[in-house]
Protein backbone atom coordinates (compact mmCIF):
# COMPACT_ATOMS: atom_id res chain seq x y z
CA UNK A 1 0.00 0.00 0.00
CA UNK A 2 1.12 3.58 -0.62
CA UNK A 3 1.03 5.90 2.15
CA UNK A 4 0.53 9.58 1.47
CA UNK A 5 2.47 12.20 3.71
CA UNK A 6 -0.53 12.70 5.77
CA UNK A 7 -0.52 8.95 6.81
CA UNK A 8 2.79 9.28 7.72
CA UNK A 9 2.71 12.28 9.95
CA UNK A 10 0.27 10.14 11.72
CA UNK A 11 2.66 7.83 13.08
CA UNK A 12 5.78 9.78 13.58
CA UNK A 13 5.33 9.31 17.10
CA UNK A 14 4.75 5.51 17.54
CA UNK A 15 7.53 5.67 14.88
CA UNK A 16 9.86 7.36 17.14
CA UNK A 17 8.57 5.06 19.86
CA UNK A 18 9.16 1.74 18.22
CA UNK A 19 5.60 0.71 18.11
CA UNK A 20 4.11 0.42 15.03
CA UNK A 21 2.94 -3.57 13.59
CA UNK A 22 5.54 -4.57 11.50
CA UNK A 23 3.09 -4.21 7.94
CA UNK A 24 2.66 -0.54 8.80
CA UNK A 25 6.56 -0.34 9.53
CA UNK A 26 7.56 -1.15 6.71
CA UNK A 27 5.44 1.30 4.64
CA UNK A 28 6.35 4.11 6.65
CA UNK A 29 10.05 3.36 5.72
CA UNK A 30 9.08 2.48 2.14
CA UNK A 31 7.41 6.10 2.04
CA UNK A 32 10.34 7.58 4.42
CA UNK A 33 12.79 6.06 1.86
CA UNK A 34 11.68 8.25 -1.22
CA UNK A 35 10.08 10.95 0.55
CA UNK A 36 12.26 13.88 1.90
CA UNK A 37 9.84 16.04 3.33
CA UNK A 38 8.40 13.06 5.95
CA UNK A 39 11.95 12.07 6.22
CA UNK A 40 13.01 15.77 7.41
CA UNK A 41 9.92 15.84 9.62
CA UNK A 42 10.98 12.67 11.46
CA UNK A 43 14.25 13.60 12.13
CA UNK A 44 13.01 17.00 13.37
CA UNK A 45 11.26 15.77 15.51
CA UNK A 46 13.26 12.95 16.77
CA UNK A 47 16.46 15.57 17.24
CA UNK A 48 13.70 18.00 19.51
CA UNK A 49 13.38 14.91 21.77
CA UNK A 50 17.01 14.25 21.99
CA UNK A 51 17.08 18.11 23.32
CA UNK A 52 14.23 17.64 25.65
CA UNK A 53 15.77 14.61 27.17
CA UNK A 54 19.02 16.62 28.02
CA UNK A 55 18.90 16.97 31.62
CA UNK A 56 20.55 20.34 31.31
CA UNK A 57 17.15 22.12 29.42
CA UNK A 58 15.99 22.91 32.91
CA UNK A 59 18.53 23.08 35.70
CA UNK A 60 17.52 23.13 39.46
CA UNK A 61 18.30 26.87 41.36
CA UNK A 62 20.88 27.56 43.60
CA UNK A 63 20.43 26.04 46.76
CA UNK A 64 17.46 24.41 46.02
CA UNK A 65 18.21 20.94 47.91
CA UNK A 66 19.35 22.60 50.92
CA UNK A 67 16.27 24.31 51.12
CA UNK A 68 13.81 21.27 50.32
CA UNK A 69 15.52 19.22 53.03
CA UNK A 70 15.64 22.23 55.63
CA UNK A 71 11.79 22.64 55.45
CA UNK A 72 10.96 18.94 55.44
CA UNK A 73 12.93 18.39 58.74
CA UNK A 74 10.89 20.95 60.03
CA UNK A 75 8.17 19.12 58.73
CA UNK A 76 8.90 15.66 59.68
CA UNK A 77 9.84 16.96 63.72
CA UNK A 78 6.13 19.00 63.73
CA UNK A 79 4.77 15.55 62.35
CA UNK A 80 6.34 13.64 64.84
CA UNK A 81 5.63 15.45 67.67
CA UNK A 82 2.00 16.13 67.30
CA UNK A 83 1.92 12.40 66.74
CA UNK A 84 3.66 12.12 70.05
CA UNK A 85 1.03 14.56 71.70
CA UNK A 86 -1.79 12.60 70.60
CA UNK A 87 -0.78 9.35 72.14
CA UNK B 1 18.95 -1.18 39.63
CA UNK B 2 17.38 -4.56 41.95
CA UNK B 3 19.95 -3.58 44.70
CA UNK B 4 18.34 0.51 44.63
CA UNK B 5 14.50 -1.16 44.80
CA UNK B 6 15.40 -3.00 47.42
CA UNK B 7 17.21 -0.40 49.57
CA UNK B 8 14.20 1.61 48.68
CA UNK B 9 11.49 -0.81 50.24
CA UNK B 10 13.86 -1.25 53.05
CA UNK B 11 13.59 2.67 53.50
CA UNK B 12 10.29 3.15 53.48
CA UNK B 13 8.89 0.48 55.98
CA UNK B 14 11.91 2.16 58.35
CA UNK B 15 10.61 5.58 57.79
CA UNK B 16 7.24 4.44 58.62
CA UNK B 17 8.31 2.20 61.43
CA UNK B 18 9.30 5.85 62.88
CA UNK B 19 13.01 6.59 61.49
CA UNK B 20 12.02 9.54 60.32
CA UNK B 21 15.10 10.59 59.24
CA UNK B 22 15.79 8.10 56.62
CA UNK B 23 12.78 10.35 54.40
CA UNK B 24 15.54 12.25 53.43
CA UNK B 25 17.69 9.50 52.07
CA UNK B 26 14.56 8.37 50.48
CA UNK B 27 13.42 11.01 48.24
CA UNK B 28 16.90 11.86 47.57
CA UNK B 29 16.96 10.36 44.49
CA UNK B 30 14.05 12.37 42.97
CA UNK B 31 14.06 15.31 44.29
CA UNK B 32 15.39 17.27 40.68
CA UNK B 33 12.22 14.57 38.89
CA UNK B 34 10.16 16.16 41.27
CA UNK B 35 11.12 19.68 40.59
CA UNK B 36 11.11 19.74 37.33
CA UNK B 37 7.79 18.20 36.19
CA UNK B 38 6.56 21.00 38.02
CA UNK B 39 8.16 23.33 36.91
CA UNK B 40 7.34 22.35 33.17
CA UNK B 41 3.60 22.44 34.89
CA UNK B 42 3.64 25.88 36.46
CA UNK B 43 6.43 27.44 34.53
CA UNK B 44 7.71 29.11 37.38
CA UNK B 45 10.54 28.66 39.55
CA UNK B 46 9.70 30.28 42.72
CA UNK B 47 6.08 28.36 42.73
CA UNK B 48 7.57 25.02 41.48
CA UNK B 49 10.60 25.28 44.40
CA UNK B 50 7.12 25.96 46.70
CA UNK B 51 5.19 23.22 45.38
CA UNK B 52 7.53 20.55 45.09
CA UNK B 53 8.36 21.27 48.83
CA UNK B 54 4.80 20.70 49.41
CA UNK B 55 4.71 17.66 47.74
CA UNK B 56 7.55 16.05 49.63
CA UNK B 57 6.21 17.20 53.00
CA UNK B 58 2.72 15.32 51.48
CA UNK B 59 4.44 12.09 50.52
CA UNK B 60 5.76 11.60 53.81
CA UNK B 61 2.43 12.45 55.89
CA UNK B 62 0.93 9.95 53.48
CA UNK B 63 3.95 7.00 53.30
CA UNK B 64 2.00 4.68 54.59
CA UNK B 65 -0.90 4.65 51.96
CA UNK B 66 1.94 4.07 49.36
CA UNK B 67 0.93 -0.04 48.91
CA UNK B 68 4.43 -0.33 46.71
CA UNK B 69 2.03 -1.69 43.31
CA UNK B 70 3.48 0.62 41.60
CA UNK B 71 7.30 2.45 41.83
CA UNK B 72 7.82 4.57 44.59
CA UNK B 73 8.82 7.21 41.55
CA UNK B 74 5.40 6.57 39.93
CA UNK B 75 3.95 7.38 43.40
CA UNK B 76 5.51 10.16 43.88
CA UNK B 77 5.36 12.63 40.50
CA UNK B 78 1.54 11.67 40.67
CA UNK B 79 1.70 13.40 43.84
CA UNK B 80 3.41 16.35 42.19
CA UNK B 81 1.09 16.27 38.89
CA UNK B 82 -1.35 16.52 41.37
CA UNK B 83 -0.10 19.62 43.34
CA UNK B 84 0.81 21.05 40.12
CA UNK B 85 -2.83 20.63 38.36
CA UNK B 86 -3.93 22.03 41.96
CA UNK B 87 -2.34 25.38 41.42
CA UNK B 88 -2.91 26.00 37.96
CA UNK B 89 -6.77 25.07 38.69
CA UNK B 90 -6.32 28.24 41.14
CA UNK B 91 -4.36 30.48 39.11
CA UNK B 92 -6.73 30.31 36.24
CA UNK B 93 -9.89 29.67 38.00
CA UNK B 94 -10.79 27.14 35.84
CA UNK B 95 -9.77 23.23 35.31
CA UNK B 96 -6.71 22.09 33.24
CA UNK B 97 -7.80 18.49 33.46
CA UNK B 98 -10.83 17.62 32.35
CA UNK B 99 -10.83 20.24 29.70
CA UNK B 100 -12.02 19.06 26.28
CA UNK B 101 -11.45 15.27 27.26
CA UNK B 102 -12.18 13.25 24.17
CA UNK B 103 -11.83 16.47 21.60
CA UNK B 104 -7.87 15.98 20.87
CA UNK B 105 -8.59 12.03 20.40
CA UNK B 106 -9.04 13.18 16.60
CA UNK B 107 -5.86 12.29 15.25
CA UNK B 108 -4.06 13.75 12.10
CA UNK B 109 -5.42 17.25 11.69
CA UNK B 110 -2.25 18.74 12.61
CA UNK B 111 0.74 19.96 9.75
CA UNK B 112 4.26 19.53 10.38
CA UNK B 113 6.73 21.85 9.59
CA UNK B 114 9.65 21.00 7.56
CA UNK B 115 13.23 21.49 8.78
CA UNK B 116 15.63 20.24 6.44
CA UNK B 117 18.09 22.43 7.33
CA UNK B 118 17.80 20.68 11.08
CA UNK B 119 18.31 17.37 10.48
CA UNK B 120 21.47 16.90 12.51
CA UNK B 121 21.39 18.00 16.16
CA UNK B 122 22.47 21.82 15.63
CA UNK B 123 25.45 22.14 17.82
CA UNK B 124 26.60 24.66 15.27
CA UNK B 125 23.57 26.34 14.17
CA UNK B 126 22.88 27.69 17.58
CA UNK B 127 24.46 28.62 20.47
CA UNK B 128 23.50 25.82 22.73
CA UNK B 129 22.28 27.66 25.82
CA UNK B 130 20.20 29.74 23.67
CA UNK B 131 18.87 26.74 22.15
CA UNK B 132 17.51 25.22 25.53
CA UNK B 133 16.20 28.18 26.18
CA UNK B 134 14.14 28.08 22.73
CA UNK B 135 13.03 24.62 23.58
CA UNK B 136 11.73 25.46 27.26
CA UNK B 137 9.91 28.50 25.51
CA UNK B 138 8.32 25.83 23.15
CA UNK B 139 7.61 23.55 25.46
CA UNK B 140 5.66 26.38 27.94
CA UNK B 141 3.21 26.69 24.77
CA UNK B 142 1.84 23.62 25.01
CA UNK B 143 -1.78 23.37 26.34
CA UNK B 144 -1.02 21.88 30.08
CA UNK B 145 -2.79 18.28 29.09
CA UNK B 146 -0.15 17.88 26.79
CA UNK B 147 2.86 19.36 28.45
CA UNK B 148 2.30 16.96 31.10
CA UNK B 149 2.13 14.18 28.85
CA UNK B 150 5.35 15.66 27.19
CA UNK B 151 7.07 16.23 30.31
CA UNK B 152 6.67 12.46 31.81
CA UNK B 153 7.62 10.24 28.49
CA UNK B 154 10.27 12.58 27.38
CA UNK B 155 11.44 14.63 29.98
CA UNK B 156 11.09 11.96 32.68
CA UNK B 157 11.28 9.29 30.67
CA UNK B 158 8.69 7.06 32.31
CA UNK B 159 6.98 4.58 30.30
CA UNK B 160 3.88 4.62 29.12
CA UNK B 161 1.93 2.74 32.04
CA UNK B 162 3.97 4.92 34.49
CA UNK B 163 2.82 8.26 32.73
CA UNK B 164 -0.83 6.98 32.62
CA UNK B 165 -0.83 6.00 36.45
CA UNK B 166 0.70 9.27 37.39
CA UNK B 167 -1.97 11.39 35.41
CA UNK B 168 -4.61 9.43 36.05
CA UNK B 169 -5.98 8.57 31.89
CA UNK B 170 -5.40 5.53 29.72
CA UNK B 171 -2.63 4.44 28.19
CA UNK B 172 -3.92 4.83 24.44
CA UNK B 173 -4.72 8.94 25.44
CA UNK B 174 -1.32 9.16 26.77
CA UNK B 175 -0.20 8.19 23.56
CA UNK B 176 -2.28 10.46 21.37
CA UNK B 177 -1.79 13.53 23.53
CA UNK B 178 1.72 12.44 23.26
CA UNK B 179 1.94 12.47 19.51
CA UNK B 180 -0.09 15.55 19.31
CA UNK B 181 2.71 17.31 21.92
CA UNK B 182 5.91 16.46 19.77
CA UNK B 183 4.01 17.48 17.04
CA UNK B 184 2.96 20.91 18.09
CA UNK B 185 6.42 21.40 19.41
CA UNK B 186 8.34 20.47 16.03
CA UNK B 187 5.58 22.75 14.37
CA UNK B 188 6.69 25.72 16.99
CA UNK B 189 10.25 25.00 16.97
CA UNK B 190 10.45 24.54 13.03
CA UNK B 191 10.35 28.69 12.01
CA UNK B 192 12.60 29.15 15.13
CA UNK B 193 15.63 27.41 14.53
CA UNK B 194 15.42 27.31 10.51
CA UNK B 195 18.38 29.28 10.46
CA UNK B 196 19.28 30.06 6.78
CA UNK B 197 17.02 29.74 4.00
CA UNK B 198 17.25 26.79 2.49
CA UNK B 199 17.75 26.29 -1.42
CA UNK B 200 14.63 24.51 -1.81
CA UNK B 201 12.35 26.86 0.62
CA UNK B 202 10.21 28.08 -1.95
CA UNK B 203 9.01 24.41 -3.06
CA UNK B 204 8.53 23.62 0.82
CA UNK B 205 6.94 26.93 1.34
CA UNK B 206 4.31 26.33 -0.98
CA UNK B 207 3.54 22.14 0.56
CA UNK B 208 2.91 23.87 4.08
CA UNK B 209 1.04 27.02 3.97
Amino acid sequence: MTLECKNVWEHISGYLDKQLDPKLLTDIEKHLENCEVCSAILDSTRNILVLTADNRIYELPVGYSERLHARLEKAIRETAESRSDST
Amino acid sequence: MQATVEREKELITRVIAGENDLFHELIRPYERMVYLAILTMLRNEQEAEDASQEVMINAFRHLKSFRGESKFSTWLVTIAMNEARQRLRKAKAAPVDSLDEGKEDREGDFTPAVLTDWREIPSEALEKKEMRQILRQAVDQLPPIYREVLVLRDLEELNQEETASALGINVPLVKVRLHRARMMLQKLLAPTLRPAAPAKKGFFGRMFQ
